[in-house]
């Protein structure tokens, strides 16, 4: 791996960090644990545009093993890592099946990474009374996925996606 | 990507978009179709019992040695008391159909509300 590729994740994982922190800042607006924006995914689904899979796997599990440290504990970082994978490798599915755009695949990997975290939550908890939530987080993870995916869309357009990636690389 | 594959895109984001809300508002229906009001409210750590109290009856109780209180009124339970940051289980306010569950995942600790045929796990 080329010094500019670790720069160019190193940046994006500051990014994703910084948008945790600002996340974590904002009081939980709705009293279903989970319900929130994921405003962190816009770094990664941006890294899985501009570098790729792999890349934005060691992107997004490093800013999850980060923020449990510096915001969250053990168990909140547990969660976050289960839906962190389900999200991306859904994501990056659709983005190779060529069907999506941004969009799409930024909503589909908001509602996966809920999926990921509710099936941890029942896992560790060992219980299904959990699925009660399912909906909520769902309805709730479309319509921040839509927002996130506006604004990734908009990033990879104007910034090139690949393209930058391949400035990266240069 | 020209315009018109553009287009396309964006149409089966869209599909993709409604096909999720669909799946959730239908979720959503399934569950709230069956709702029956509960008995008890039974408390559970990590899986175990460890407390059930009657929704019959009005009262205030320490659980889990004092992690968290919980309070039952009017049939209804709500968590008043938890030893927790971000007290989302407090905020999730009063329970009482069947099913339904107040979770506090910090002390890895759910209030149930069951019936009193003891109808057991919940199946969507």
């Amino acid at each position: 791996m080329d010094t500019r590729k670790v720069v160019h994740m190193g940046m994006l994982i500051a990014l994703a960090m910084v948008l945790s922190f600002i996340e974590s800042q904002i009081p939980a607006f709705v009293a279903v644990p989970g319900i929130k924006l994921g405003l962190a995914n816009i770094a990664i689904v941006f890294a899985l545009y501009s570098l790729g899979f792999r890349e934005a796997l060691g992107v997004s599990l490093i800013r999850v093993v980060l923020s449990a440290i510096l915001f969250g504990s053990v168990v909140s970082g547990l969660y976050s890592a289960a839906g962190a994978i389900l999200s991306l490798l859904g994501m990056a599915l659709l983005k190779k099946s060529g069907f999506f755009g941004t969009v799409g695949v930024s909503v589909s990997g908001a509602v996966l990474h809920n999926l990921g975290q509710i099936g941890i939550a029942c896992f560790i908890l060992k219980t299904q009374a959990l699925v009660y939530y399912l909906p909520f987080l769902i309805l709730s993870a479309v319509l921040s996925g839509v927002v996130i995916g506006i604004i990734s869309a908009v990033l990879v357009e104007r910034l090139g996606g690949e393209e930058y990636g391949r400035r990266a690389e240069k | 990507m020209d315009g018109k594959n553009r287009r396309a895109t964006l149409v089966r984001d869209l599909i993709l978009i409604a096909v999720l809300l669909c799946l959730g508002i239908g979720l959503l229906v399934v569950s709230r179709s069956h709702n029956r009001t509960g008995a008890y409210a039974v408390v559970m750590v990590q899986n175990q019992e460890i407390a059930r109290y009657s929704l019959a009856v009005d009262g205030v109780y320490d659980i889990n040695d004092g992690t968290n209180t919980i309070e039952i009124k009017d049939g209804r339970v709500r968590m008043t008391e938890a030893v927790c940051l971000n007290h989302l289980c407090i905020r999730q306010g009063w329970i009482r159909f069947e099913n339904q569950s107040i979770v506090c995942l910090p002390n890895r600790l759910s209030v149930i509300v069951r019936g009193t045929d003891d109808s057991y796990d919940y199946v969507l």
